[in-house]
């Protein structure tokens, strides 16, 4: 049986891994063209200010060192071939290794997402039962509104204002950066990072609530109306036993599912915080390479963003089908 | 003296209709009923006609939009919000109608145990599904991977394990072929003969004749009469009420004669007497006020012209 069960996952794993490989194809196919046909000259944006002293010969020479003048199509089998081999090109703002970028500022996003993520699961999942156990009271109309003002608030207005009360008004927080400055680099410490790390992640977090809180609430509202509710009402369970052995786990399921699935939201999220607080992250490179025309950088973070985002709905989906037992147990009857 | 006594009792909802007006829908009114230990009473009537609503109002289980009115005694004092609460599933159990009854994530054995109020859970949980043939791995299963006839059992097995004194049983036949619904039939027989007090809930006539003592018969939400289970016998004869007399001839075993006409709706009663509308017996005296419960002949009728 054990055997057959982990049969059934790796065919879930091979044909999940089939879907991720075309997924990024077509993104690599679709992103490279549209680098293609934008206003960015690759040329232009490698040489920068030196451009007036480059002739159009010299020009020509770049073009064809590069293999600009090749079809479209070459051109992409071409930087295609050199990506399967694990070379994304080397940034033309930093000057280095794409692969070398996005590893270092992964490091510092994870840490500003894992925050958040954690902070706004925990704290939506026990606002949204808070909200569904005293339905239409007064708690219940505080969660709600907040959920629905904030759900509607874009996240680099929320940062905004936090940078404003918590940093420039009270001046509890650093205004920006991942770390201070005019500081050595070995002389920065953990407290310093955390420190710098705070606005950031409760922005982040403040917003992702939502989502987490009104899904659960609606879910445990749904719950608490159920069959097996009512029934377990009727056998003398009340309160607290009742939502922790009936409640508890028929929402937590779905609401880690969702939190899972929301890390595209998380890292579109990250970018515009990253922005925002000038916060060393993956974001705040996306943003850069865009406006400078970075194009290695760029098409390295959005194949890396794709690859985040379906891990994300791959684990969720791995968790429901690990933890729930219909689809866990389904082969055993 | 009685162990569940219902009087008079009457459940109406607040519905809001269009935009904010609301509407007050009747849906059981001044209900008698009586449980004696010992006994089983089945309470027959057609959908709808809120016979599982009894079973919640008994039980305080109703949904927060319900009015109720009138009295439920238990060993003679009377119930109120917070003794229904400390009564559910120690002294009185609901035993439901299906598997959606059972929570989907959880094991059915520690359902079972939950049930469980005095000893070792464990210990009962495997000693009652040994009784009902149900076998031990069946404790590790979901509910979605149990059969009818296991799931009927598992649901049953959380009321023996309670040692509750009276039981409601929610449509517990339907679906069940006639081996499993004659063996839950004499499980609640077995209930009985041990002192307890069976309500059994059920729109089908001809199972609850086999077991149960006293029949109670429903109508748009009230009991139109409460007969021996002796009287259901021949043309009916020995019956009170023009409704169960018609509900009778209506078996297929008897004269197979439909009743014109339908039940009303909770939201368009008639003033009188309930079953008037479809009465061969009804006068105009019938339509003016509902006739109230009086005893003939060891049963109880809500008729002004019953005999």
């Amino acid at each position: 049986m054990r055997k057959m069960l982990l049969g059934k996952l790796g065919i879930f794993l091979l044909l999940k891994g089939l879907r991720m490989l075309t997924l990024l194809i077509a993104i690599c196919f679709i992103s490279f063209l549209l680098v293609k046909n934008s206003p960015i000259d690759p040329i232009q944006a490698y040489i920068g200010a030196d451009m007036l002293k480059v002739g159009p010969e010299q020009r020509e020479k770049i073009a064809e060192y590069w293999g600009l003048d090749q079809p479209v199509m070459v051109q992409f089998l071409n930087w295609g071939s050199a990506l399967l081999a694990g070379d994304l090109g080397t940034s033309m703002i930093f000057r280095r290794p794409v692969a070398e970028i996005i590893g270092e500022r992964f490091v510092n996003s994870l840490v500003l997402m894992i925050t958040a993520w954690v902070l706004s699961g925990v704290i939506g999942f026990v606002m949204g039962v808070l909200s569904a156990m005293k339905k239409d009271t007064w708690i219940d109309r505080l969660i709600k509104w907040y959920c629905y003002t904030l759900a509607s608030t874009p996240t680099f207005w929320m940062g905004l204002l936090m940078l404003i009360v918590f940093a420039v008004w009270l001046g509890w927080f650093p205004i920006g950066l991942g770390v201070p400055a005019g500081v050595l680099a070995a002389d920065v410490t953990i407290a310093d990072r955390i420190e710098h790390l705070i606005l950031p992640a409760i922005t982040l977090s403040i917003i992702g609530v939502a989502n987490v809180a009104l899904h659960t609430r609606q879910k445990l509202i749904d719950v608490l109306a159920s069959d097996y509710v009512l029934f377990a009402r009727a056998r003398g369970e009340r309160g607290f036993i009742l939502f922790w052995r009936h409640g508890l786990r028929n929402v937590a399921l779905p609401a880690i599912t969702l939190q899972f699935a929301a890390f595209g939201e998380l890292f579109g999220g990250a970018v515009l915080a990253e922005q925002i607080f000038s916060y060393p992250g993956l974001g705040q490179a996306t943003v850069e390479a865009g406006l400078r025309g970075d194009v290695p950088l760029l098409l390295g973070l959005v194949i890396f963003s794709t690859f985040f985002v379906f891990a994300g709905n791959l684990i969720a989906d791995l968790i429901y089908y690990a933890v729930d037992p219909r689809t866990r147990e389904s082969r055993m009857i | 003296m009685p162990i569940l006594e219902v009087e008079n009792l009457s459940i109406s909802f607040n519905q809001y209709t269009a935009g904010l007006r609301r509407k007050n829908i009747q849906v059981i009114s001044s209900l008698h009923v009586t449980l004696e230990a010992g006994e089983i009473l089945a309470v027959v009537g057609a959908s709808g006609s809120g016979k599982s609503l009894l079973a919640h109002a008994i039980l305080g289980i109703l949904p927060d939009n319900a009015l109720v009115s009138g009295t439920i005694k238990y060993n003679g004092e009377v119930l109120n919000a917070s003794t229904q609460a400390s009564l559910r599933g120690k002294e009185i159990a609901l035993i439901p109608q299906s598997t959606n009854y059972l929570d989907p994530l959880m094991r059915v054995g520690n359902q079972v145990r939950t049930s469980v109020k005095t000893g070792d859970a464990t210990v009962a949980q495997r000693a009652v599904f040994k009784r009902l043939h149900l076998q031990q791995s069946v404790e590790k299963m979901y509910p979605f991977q149990l059969s009818g006839g296991m799931a009927r059992r598992t649901l049953l097995s959380t009321a023996i394990v309670s040692d509750a004194k009276v039981i409601i049983a929610d449509e517990p036949t339907p679906g069940l072929d006639p081996v499993v619904m004659k063996e839950a039939l004499n499980n609640f027989r077995e209930f009985a003969d041990n002192g307890c007090a069976v309500m059994l809930i059920t729109h089908d006539i001809e199972s609850a004749l086999t077991i149960a003592d006293k029949i109670a018969v429903f109508y748009a939400g009230t009991t139109v009469e409460v007969a021996p289970v002796e009287d259901f016998t021949g043309n009916g004869e020995s019956l009170r009420h023009p409704y169960s007399k018609a509900l009778w001839r209506a078996l297929p075993q008897n004269d197979f004669i439909p009743i014109p006409g339908s039940q009303p709706h909770p939201s368009a009663l008639p003033t009188g007497c309930l079953f008037a509308p479809r009465c061969t017996m009804a006068t105009p005296a019938c339509s003016e006020k509902q006739p109230d419960m009086q005893n003939i002949r060891d049963g109880m009728v809500r008729c002004m012209h019953a005999t």
